[in-house]
């Protein structure tokens, strides 16, 4: 293990990170002496549409994976005078913290050391959209960041910083941390939404859009937990200090959460832009007797990359030229020693469980394509298995209700791409079968 | 069972948390709720639930069976959930859960003979810088191998309460579904447990070691205002042009790349 060189280190950006050195900054006193809430007033002191302006100028982009631009998503909220219209629906904020993408894991932190951040970007987004209910849709299991953030929203409300006029400033605010229940289809806005009103989180058809009809039908912003709790810096700091950080066209810090075969796994907050090869430099180099093979650049639902792909740029726009998505900066990083069939088989299990069953491509085709690993990986595939995979996939991708079915197709089409031979050595009993004849019970 | 009057005056304080026409949104809490009682949602478990939201017992049945954490049939004190997505699978998790599996003598969803566990297997708990690992009642236990795995759950079987990795002190399932219910945590020091893991502090740590930090921050930089001018309309053309804008997965319109993979792995 070689220390990393010092131009690599100044890639290194603590920003949303940073408090999470201090053990008691989820305590509001703590976070109160560690700049907390000081953008708070001062967003206060200024006039809502400003701070949408604020966030546009930023060039934030959604954290949870798409990449939309932020400020835009808030504008789209009609922005009519509300007290003249009675009849008028309620704005809503909901944080989507339902974080449960393969590899993904910088949320959770987040919300679990420095939890007033997340609250205080709530109570900014929520000023700039007109919102007096916010609404915190966590994940089920992420039981000890809820036990945080729960407690910090009743810390906030004993100070001032939710309820009525807020730091007299006229503002009302609500929050409620909503916990789910198991279920990583709710992770997508519209399933969330559905799940958030009481129903099975299944995704809703497209337009209308959550931004004019959202939470009960009404205009409904759902942010990301990393994006809404950047709001509080660029709120300090200004819209030209976090361009400072990134590329032109993906600015400011991101969390890269480093998972596998490197020395150091772990969260590294980076320039957008950084490369693999950087990024393993940070977390030490890969682990002795380890030779990257492939990788994920962001969680399982965004295509395997190669190691010839080490020197992408990873901003929204890099990954993309290189056939990928920069999803949720979620690194998980294999090696010669891991087998991308059977990877892309536990990805699909995954993908299979949790389809939520409303469509009948992602339904279907998930299972369907399950029994065929499982046929390849015992030994007993054929020469036409990768076909129909392939055929399948054809069938998820863009036919799908939502991104779930799609996302499945990334691992599969991705390692035929690039790893055909060692799909073709287990059909061909040149690799000895991973699972037993006992495993396939079940699969056609 | 019956649910007693501290039950229902819980479920009316959950109610009460959404907006006065919403009360259906207080379901997934109140699901939670009536498993902290009962230690899963049984069939009059859903008919509490319906009858305190004015809904039908099938309406509350088709939201209990789609989520996988309310449990079905009566389960023990302690759930033990093994991640066995890909990540921690080639990390080992794999044999961590068959390990456990055959000393538990059960499988996935399933409850020990004594009644003190349930098993199973889990999707991504969102903590692959750890793995592998495994949850208890999912206050997660890092790193682990077969013999800790083992030792954990032998150690829950003999009434003791191993303490989590990271997150808090063990609590029982049913105390841990109040919380998911809403409720704060009722143990002051459990809040406190915890402290942030050496891979969560990788990358700020590394910064701090060699003086890294981002220059040019200054809180008192003045936010542009726009008032006089003409107000940005951003509504109109904002609306016109809103491509579906969802975390991660935007729906109907398949992702490029992905289409691209499609085409060369042909």
């Amino acid at each position: 293990m070689t220390a990393p060189r010092r131009e690599t280190l100044e890639k290194l950006t603590p920003v949303l990170t940073k408090r999470w050195l201090s053990p008691e900054a989820w305590r509001i006193g703590v976070y109160e002496q560690l700049d907390g809430y000081a953008a708070l007033r001062k967003a206060l002191a200024a006039h809502p549409d400003d701070l949408i302006q604020l966030i546009k100028d930023s060039g934030l982009r959604g954290r949870g994976g798409a990449g939309f631009p932020t400020g835009l998503k808030w504008g789209f909220i009609p922005q009519t005078a509300r007290s003249a219209r009675d009849t008028e629906k309620p704005h809503y904020l909901v944080v989507n913290a339902d974080e449960g993408e393969p590899g993904t894991c910088k949320d959770l932190p987040l919300m679990t050391h420095d939890p007033h951040s997340l609250i205080e970007g709530v109570i900014i987004a929520s000023y700039a959209i007109r919102a007096n209910r916010a609404f915190i849709y966590i994940r089920g299991e992420a039981v000890h960041a809820a036990r945080r953030l729960r407690n910090a929203v009743r810390e906030a409300y004993a100070k001032g910083y939710l309820g009525t006029n807020i730091l007299g400033s006229g503002l009302d605010l609500d929050v409620v941390v909503h916990s789910g229940a198991g279920a990583y289809i709710c992770g997508e806005e519209t399933a969330l939404l559905d799940s958030l009103e009481g129903f099975r989180g299944q995704p809703r058809l497209r337009p209308p859009f959550p931004a004019t009809h959202g939470l009960y039908a009404s205009p409904t912003v759902v942010n990301n937990v990393g994006t809404i709790a950047s709001v509080p810096y660029i709120v300090l700091g200004g819209a030209g200090w976090w361009k400072s950080m990134g590329t032109e066209k993906s600015s400011g810090p991101m969390i890269y959460s480093l998972s596998g075969r490197i020395a150091n796994p772990g969260q590294y907050e980076c320039s957008l832009g950084i490369t693999l090869r950087e990024l393993i430099e940070l977390a030490g180099g890969m682990q002795p007797g380890h030779n990257l093979r492939f990788w994920t650049p962001g969680g399982s639902s965004t295509p395997l990359l190669t190691a010839e792909h080490i020197d992408v740029p990873l901003d929204f726009e890099g990954v993309a030229a290189a056939g990928s998505i920069l999803g949720t900066t979620a690194t998980q990083i294999f090696s010669d020693q891991d087998c991308p069939v059977y990877a892309t088989y536990k990805w699909l299990e995954f993908y299979h469980h949790e389809s939520c069953g409303k469509c009948t491509p992602c339904r279907e085709g998930n299972y369907w394509m399950v029994g065929i690993y499982r046929r390849i990986l015992s030994g007993a595939g054929t020469a036409q298995d990768l076909d129909t995979l392939l055929d399948t996939c054809d069938n998820i991708l863009g036919r799908s209700f939502c991104g779930l079915g799609d996302g499945a197709t990334s691992p599969v089409t991705s390692s035929v791409k690039y790893f055909k031979q060692d799909y073709l050595d287990y059909i061909e009993g040149r690799k000895a079968p991973r699972l037993s004849g006992k495993q396939l019970v079940g699969a056609h | 069972m019956g649910f007693s009057d501290a039950t229902r005056e819980k479920a009316l304080e959950i109610i009460a948390r959404y907006p006065a026409d919403r009360s259906r949104s207080a379901l997934l809490p109140l699901l939670h709720l009536v498993q902290s009682e009962e230690g899963s949602v049984s069939p009059a478990g859903v008919e509490f639930c319906a009858e305190m939201l004015g809904i039908t017992k099938a309406q509350v049945g088709a939201v209990a069976t789609f989520y996988t954490m309310y449990k079905r049939r009566p389960s023990g004190d302690w759930l033990v959930s093994v991640c066995t997505n890909t990540m921690c699978n080639v990390l080992g998790g794999q044999e961590i859960y068959d390990r456990l599996s055959e000393h538990l003598g059960v499988g996935h969803d399933e409850t020990t003979a004594d009644g003190t566990i349930t098993f199973e297997h889990a999707e991504c708990l969102a903590a692959c810088d750890y793995g592998p690992v495994m949850t208890v009642n999912y206050e997660f236990f890092d790193q682990v191998d077969p013999d800790t795995a083992v030792h954990v759950v032998d150690q829950l079987r003999a009434g003791q309460r191993p303490q989590p990795t990271r997150g808090a002190r063990l609590c029982t399932l049913k105390e841990m579904s109040l919380q998911l219910a809403g409720y704060a945590e009722p143990r002051e020091e459990a809040m406190g447990d915890g402290p942030a893991g050496a891979p969560t502090l990788r990358g700020v740590r590394l910064a701090q070691d060699h003086g890294i930090s981002v220059s040019g921050f200054d809180p008192d930089t003045p936010i542009k205002s726009s008032r006089g001018d003409a107000a940005p309309a951003a509504t109109a053309a904002g609306l016109a042009a809103n491509k579906p804008a969802s975390d991660l997965k935007p729906a109907g319109d398949a992702p490029q790349p992905q289409k691209q993979a499609l085409k060369e792995a042909k």
